[in-house]
């Protein structure tokens, strides 16, 4: 579904993507991994259409998405969630996925309609929260919500575009020990029926999680296998697990 | 009937006995400010939309209060005075100038936005300057007033009227449209835009759009205010005006349906009352009043952000 | 339209935009490090003029006036910095230009009740009233070739300055990365303060130059702050050399336009139609011009971030 081939973005002197390839299958779950400095939010940038790269190309469902901005991939089926939140904190969770529903759901050039009161939108986005697990805190002001909450928030409105790809940016970042578990289980779940590339620090979700694990090293992919042959890979304990330690 | 509805009510009860009491008591002098301050009211809700709703520091806005007036007094030089032809070529002209700067300034944002949208601003004042047929410098007198049949606007307090429902039909029509699909996917855009590219918003047509209803709204206030001074300079479209607008949208809370409205009538009561004061006080300083109303509005910008209408109840998201 | 007309007319445009630069240097360089948008930056450039007449009447010398009407601004800048602007640097821009257009309306009134609303008149000093010999034959004012010449040497000055000492290298790097200057430990608020005096100086001198050519009047900043935007959107927020490439272009454009474009349209179109259209358009040259620049570079041409 996805590939990317020789994927390259300096700044500066700085290679931060080196040459990068990466395939996705249709259903399977990737995982990105990789020291911090590595990339990782400069790939995920190129990939989500933040960034423009300097080289190489990617293409998703058989189409060049190169140079096309965010917006157009989003529209194509390629969704994100943000590492750092990044919801809009004026309006309630509900309100958040009904944007996301909004957006997915052809051009928004009608002018008279509320918005909030078209059950077109704000039915699948209460779908989508009890999916997730935030039923309770529908009509809470996104910036009242607890940091895993906002979290899981992020994840909805990603799922609330209706993604043939979700990439998402370290969805458990800053969460505790509970919150991260239930997660884990969510995703565990939905990836029986999603296509995935999940970039993660946590380990444990990594390995339950993944498919197929590439890993990320100064900007170059030193090892893409399936979790049991990354482990053992050497290159990748010096580089990586190895370094963490 | 919620608090907001009631509020609204009142007010507007209040400003349809205006006119009988105001006359009563001899003072028609305050039926013309009140309905001038309703016409730059139109103006300050149109600047709502893409200023409170939209984020765009527009600071050329006064622009379409020109183009309006000035689509009435061109019009009229040329012997044309139905009233319904001067009000559609006022938000038809509006809404194509605000169309071409929009799509050139649009393209950009923060600091080059404010920056670019002043210097179109200015061109069109430029302009109205440099055509020495229609005035230059001085203006021109309206032939003249736009003559609609079924309101006389040489009577005062038809015009008056007409101008409060004109009013108050600018601001149902906001309220609808930053309620609507369209509305909150400006919105979105404007809370967070990283987000709104994400989920597939592209703020560009929508910004652009809202910035062309604005523009269209204004030149409408543009019209009326020109018949309402009876004479069109290029003097409506300095940035001055431009600023005075977004005080007057700033004062009364941004992104609030009443806040253009509540703001207008602040910002020029205010401006009636310092030239009041300074009158009894100190006689020849009138024509300085603005020595105070400077320092006024610095200080109401950096303590007193959230506007009047935050008085009333919570802003919209 | 001789080749002499247009040589005059080129130095009269070198001339205006050697006087934006001045004041476009200033206001980028605060653009580009501090964030802020500073609508009052007209307001110096008219105190400047206004404190250089006040003190040469005062005085009787005229480059005493200058002298004082240079310390004076910057003066008033400073404080201007000090009061407002301080308060204005983590607001978002809308708060900027609303308190500084707060700031025009004051400083605009205020001169108006200390010197009147009526326009100055202020002459060139009498060793500079005379005219210089072109070498294309005819003669040209010898206070405007003044200016080109001072104008010029002071972007000499800025560019050693920019270029090639501490103090400009902090700027340009503050203009392109401004956590990270103030993450190496620079002091902030001191470099603030410094640009934007040194801004402000700028400012007064152009308006003291300027001030016996055109006139000397309350508001007389704000219609050059807006050519100094088109200046700077054109050349890059944030760069000197974009400043002065931008200048000199809206100059020599603007000045150009306005002299030779209703005769040039005259010959294509009935002179009286040229008559109202040529003004009009030589009007909304350099605004048109800023257009195509935004069409096709919308960072400026020399932006400071890459």
């Amino acid at each position: 579904m996805l590939e990317v081939r020789a994927l390259t973005k300096s700044f500066g002197a700085l290679r931060a993507t080196d040459g990068v390839d990466l395939d996705v299958r249709e259903g399977e779950t990737l995982a990105i991994i990789g020291p911090n400095g590595a990339g990782k939010t400069t790939l995920i940038g190129q990939l989500a259409g933040m960034l423009l790269p300097d080289g190489g190309s990617i293409r998703f469902a058989g189409e060049d998405i190169t140079r096309l901005p965010a917006p157009r991939r989003a529209r194509m089926g390629l969704a994100r969630s943000f590492q750092i939140t990044s919801v809009y904190k004026e309006f309630t969770a509900l309100q958040n996925v009904a944007l996301a529903v909004q957006a997915q759901s052809g051009h928004s050039f009608r002018f008279w309609r509320p918005a909030f009161a078209d059950a077109s939108l704000i039915s699948p986005a209460e779908k989508i929260l009890g999916e997730v697990g935030l039923e309770k805190r529908m009509h809470v002001l996104a910036a009242s919500l607890a940091h895993g909450e906002q979290r899981q928030l992020e994840v909805a409105m990603a799922l609330a575009t209706k993604p043939r790809l979700l990439l998402l940016d370290e969805p458990m970042a800053g969460m505790g020990a509970e919150e991260s578990q239930r997660m884990i289980g969510f995703l565990a779940t939905l990836k029986r029926r999603q296509t995935m590339i999940l970039v993660e620090h946590d380990m444990d979700a990594v390995f339950r999680l993944a498919d197929r694990i590439s890993v990320l090293v100064y900007g170059r992919v030193v090892a893409t296998d399936v979790p049991e042959k990354i482990k053992q890979n050497e290159e990748v304990r010096r580089a990586y697990l190895g370094e963490e330690s | 009937m919620s608090r907001k509805l009631l509020l609204w009510g009142v007010a507007v009860l209040a400003l349809l006995a205006l006119p009988p009491i105001l006359l009563a008591l001899q003072q028609p002098f305050y039926v013309d400010l009140v309905r001038r301050i309703m016409i730059l009211a139109i103006a300050a809700v149109s600047l709502n939309l893409i200023l409170g709703y939209g984020g765009m520091v527009s600071f050329g806005h006064a622009a379409y209060i020109g183009v309006g007036a000035y689509a009435v007094g061109i019009l009229g030089f040329y012997g044309v005075f139905n009233g319904w032809l001067h009000l559609l070529v006022a938000v038809v002209a509006s809404a194509l100038v605000a169309l071409a700067i929009g799509a050139v300034s649009i393209r950009t944002s923060g600091i080059y936005f404010i920056m670019i949208t002043l210097a179109f601003t200015q061109m069109l004042y430029y302009l109205g300057i440099s055509v020495a047929e229609f005035g230059g410098d001085d203006g021109m007198r309206l032939k003249r007033r736009s003559q609609l049949g079924i309101v006389d606007l040489n009577d005062p307090v038809q015009f008056y009227y007409l101008a409060l429902v004109l009013m108050l039909f600018s601001v149902f029509l906001v309220s609808k449209i930053v309620n609507s699909r369209f509305g909150m996917a400006l919105r979105a855009c404007n809370s967070n835009e990283a987000r709104s590219r994400a989920i597939g918003f592209s703020p560009y047509p929508y910004r652009l759009a809202a910035f062309v209803i604005a523009g269209a709204m204004c030149g409408l206030a543009g019209a009326l205010y020109g018949n309402h001074t009876n004479y069109i300079t290029p003097g409506l479209m300095t940035w001055e005006q431009s600023g005075d607008l977004m005080f007057m949208v700033i004062l009364g809370g941004m992104a609030t349906t009443a806040g253009p409205v509540i703001g207008t009538f602040a910002f020029l009561f205010g401006e009636e009352l310092i030239k009041a004061l300074l009158g009894l006080k100190a006689q020849g300083w009138i024509e300085h009043w603005q020595v105070i109303m400077g320092p006024l509005l610095v200080l109401s910008v950096l303590f007193f952000r959230r506007g009047l209408a935050g008085i009333f109840g919570k802003p919209d998201a | 339209m001789t080749f002499g007309l247009v040589f005059e007319q080129l130095l009269n445009g070198l001339q205006f935009g050697v006087t934006l630069f001045l004041m476009a240097a200033g206001l980028t360089l605060v653009l580009g490090i501090m964030n802020v948008v500073n609508l009052a930056h007209g307001s110096l450039y008219m105190v400047g003029a206004y404190l250089a007449l006040a003190a040469a009447q005062w005085t009787g010398s005229y480059l005493v006036g200058v002298a004082l009407g240079l310390t004076g601004t910057l003066l008033v800048g400073m404080l201007v910095e000090v009061i407002v602007l301080r308060k204005l640097y983590d607001r978002d821009h809308l708060d900027q230009v609303l308190a500084t257009f707060g700031l025009i309306l004051f400083f605009n009134e205020l001169v108006a009740i200390l010197w009147g609303r009526a326009s100055l008149f202020a002459s060139p000093p009498s060793w500079l009233a005379g005219h210089i010999d072109l070498f294309t034959g005819s003669r040209y004012p010898a206070y405007r070739a003044a200016i080109i010449v001072v104008g010029l040497v002071t972007a000499a000055i800025l560019w050693y300055v920019v270029t090639r000492t501490r103090l400009g290298m902090l700027v340009r790097a503050g203009a392109s990365n401004r956590t990270m200057v103030s993450a190496l430990g620079v002091n902030i608020r001191l470099l603030y303060t410094v640009v934007f005096g040194f801004g402000a100086a700028l400012a007064g001198l152009a308006g003291l130059m300027a001030g016996p050519i055109y006139n000397v009047q309350p508001g007389m900043g704000e219609a050059v702050l807006i050519q100094v935007f088109v200046v700077i959107v054109i050349g890059g927020i944030g760069s000197i050399r974009g400043a002065l490439v931008g200048a000199v272009i809206v100059g020599i454009v603007d000045t150009l336009g306005r002299a030779f474009l209703k005769p040039l349209m005259a010959t294509i179109i009935s002179a009286p139609a040229a008559e109202s259209a040529g003004p009009a358009l030589a009007s909304m040259l350099i605004y048109l011009l800023m257009a195509v620049v935004l069409a096709i570079r919308p960072q400026g041409l020399f932006p400071a971030r890459g």
